[in-house]
């Protein structure tokens, strides 16, 4: 941001991008928060109270305890404890790092995949480009949760089968996104003088044509994050996703939901807390982004 | 428009066959058929004669002419745990995830299209600035986590609506419904807000949206120029053309949001559809999860079809095209 300051510099489109971005403190908060959040998931094995998986360390005497209170290991629960004794906090922080994983894993994969195929669709068009859009069009028109169950009913649980899940639910809008303007840009001049100086297709695909598609698939990708993590969490809750081994926060959700008749409602309400901040943060960011990035609004 | 529509009929019809070729290759190809579809108690003998019977010794392209043939007939499989006709399990399902979804559609115009209207006509209020990043946080908040909030507040901590279950149900056409009694309606009250956040944000996005674009229209000056209340304004010039995104987008809601009712009907307990797969999932009671499947997909086409012939009626502009 200090780059911003001595703005007289030579305007580049990534500082351009970054003052027009940190003008919504919405947005600027959102970032924070997520960094602080993705802190926490990677640092969890040193900053949280309990390891949540040593069997060792948990005491069942200890289950189901209110927020605040003190354990027999003489922890404080400042989250309270789930039904085997687990601290919450820890538990959140440990699961942080699954939803993550899986989030951003997932996102990133798809975005790799759906933007190749979206890249080879505008450019080869013709019958290659039929193809692809028509099984965009017969995956979009598929609502992503029902796909996703149809996944995990094939294969079974477990994070790699999550991941692929999402993956296969998701390619489609990266790969509708790269298309859309990746058929602008092939239009224009140093494409068609790239192609003049002969230069290999697949160069000309990834060094000349995906750079200029980068702002929208940067916006969708974000986005996509924030729809992975939930629906990774929805899955979960549903007890398709990631075993309880591992447990994300929609597993920890679920956990809690049989004692939340009961009034214990802490063990579901915190780790939902913790993906609602994640969740809300990212698409903060996005929302930010696509306004900044769309050059329909701009004046 | 006969054209038009045959086009899409054989476009429906394309993409049956291929949603029906790739859940008999999930079946078949990725699992193992004699696993998904005879029961594990089965012994050896029992396993050889059931394998005749299936034809799982043809070759496979055969097995998909023989699941087709069944499948057209309304075969889909016996289930293992209720052993009944999946198909009828899936039926008999059907109208209390319908009552849901159409409920919570329901309650998505009747919230949405108000709230949207204001933000779009006064879109400078603190409470319009109010309406949008609540619709934010509608399309943030993970449904589930939504429900058992639902579930803490308001029949837990204040006990004022049940929290599972479809409560008391009135036979209407010889099927059971949970809206036309009082105890029904207060059981199905928190799972349609829960299924409708969604798209009342949706709905409050697009027709705000809607407005002020409709708004800067010249049709609308001129209206406001002969002298039109502004009454007549919005709620016949403005409205009705706000209406088609809206309709547009709703309907095809419908089929997510029967869908998502998995999610919801899972945390409800609501006796749907959605519960009924998710249990037949976490049994493993495989033919109950094919036919879900199957019909949920056929469900989908006929939405997706019934939608586009509606745009049609709706939009000149798209009848225009076709005949093009």
């Amino acid at each position: 941001m200090s780059a911003t300051v001595v703005a007289p510099q030579v305007e580049t489109p990534f500082r351009r991008f970054v003052s027009e971005f940190s003008a919504s403190p919405l947005a600027v908060g959102g970032l924070v928060v997520f960094v602080i959040i993705a802190l926490v998931a990677i640092l969890a094995p040193w900053i949280a109270p309990q390891n949540p998986y040593d069997l060792a360390v948990l005491d069942i005497m200890d289950g189901r305890l209110e927020p605040g209170s003190v354990g027999g290991s003489g922890i404080t629960h400042w989250l309270g404890t789930d039904d085997q004794g687990r601290d919450m906090l820890s538990g959140i922080m440990y699961g942080l790092r699954i939803s993550l994983v899986v989030g951003v894993g997932s996102a990133l994969i798809a975005c790799l995949v759906g933007a190749s195929l979206g890249l080879l669709a505008a450019y080869a068009g013709g019958r290659t480009d039929t193809m692809i859009m028509r099984l965009v069009d017969l995956q979009l028109s598929f609502p992503t949760i029902l796909a996703a169950l149809m996944i995990l009913a094939f294969l079974g649980k477990g994070i790699f089968n999550v991941v692929i899940a999402l993956v296969i639910v998701e390619w489609a809008y990266y790969a509708r996104t790269v298309r859309g303007s990746a058929l602008v840009e092939r239009r224009r001049e140093y494409i068609e003088a790239a192609v003049c100086l002969a230069l290999p297709t697949r160069r000309i695909l990834f060094n000349h044509l995906l750079p200029n598609c980068l702002p929208p698939l940067i916006v969708v990708g974000t986005m996509q994050i924030a729809r992975a993590i939930a629906l990774e969490a929805t899955l979960s809750f549903l007890g398709l996703g990631v075993p309880i081994t591992e447990p994300s926060l929609g597993l920890l959700i679920a956990n809690g939901y049989e004692y939340m008749l009961s009034g214990k409602y802490w063990i579901s309400f915190y780790p939902g807390i913790a993906l609602l901040i994640t969740i809300v943060a990212i698409n903060l960011m996005g929302d930010q982004m696509r306004d900044v990035l769309n050059p329909r609004l701009k004046k | 428009m006969a054209l038009y529509l045959l086009r899409r009929l054989m476009q429906s019809g394309f993409v049956l066959v291929a949603m029906s070729l790739l859940v008999f290759l999930g079946v078949y190809a990725i699992g193992d058929p004699i696993e998904i579809l005879i029961s594990p108690d089965a012994d050896q003998i029992e396993k050889e004669r059931a394998i005749r019977a299936l034809g799982l010794d043809l070759p496979l392209w055969q097995q998909y002419l023989v699941f087709v043939g069944k499948a057209l007939q309304g075969d889909l499989g016996r289930s293992f745990v209720f052993n009944e006709p999946a198909i009828q399990l899936i039926l008999q399902r059907m109208p209390a995830t319908l009552e849901l979804a159409f409920g919570s559609m329901f309650l998505s115009i009747l919230i949405g299209l108000p709230l949207g209207l204001y933000a779009g006509l006064r879109p400078n209020r603190a409470l319009s600035k109010g309406i949008m990043a609540g619709s934010i946080l509608g399309f943030s908040l993970p449904t589930f986590w939504v429900g058992l909030m639902l579930i803490m507040i308001f029949a837990v901590q204040l006990g004022w609506l049940p929290s599972t279950g479809r409560g008391e149900t009135a036979l209407l056409f010889g099927i059971p419904w949970s809206f036309l009694t009082l105890d029904g309606l207060s059981h199905i009250l928190l799972p349609a807000i829960n299924l409708s956040l969604f798209k009342i944000s949706l709905v409050i996005r697009l027709t705000r949206a809607g407005v002020r674009e409709t708004m800067l229209m010249d049709y609308v000056k001129f209206a406001r120029a002969k002298g039109l209340s502004p009454f007549r304004v919005t709620f016949v010039h403005v409205f009705k053309n706000i209406m088609i995104p809206v309709v547009t987008v709703v309907g095809l809601e419908l089929g997510g949001t029967i869908a998502f009712s998995v999610v919801t009907e899972s945390v409800f307990a609501w006796p749907g559809m959605g519960k009924l797969i998710i249990d037949s999932i976490n049994v493993l009671d495989r033919p109950v999860i094919v036919a879900y499947l199957m019909m949920i997909v056929l469900m989908f086409i006929i939405i997706n079809l019934a939608v586009d012939i509606l745009y049609t009626v709706l939009d000149p502009r798209v009848r225009l095209e076709a005949k093009a």
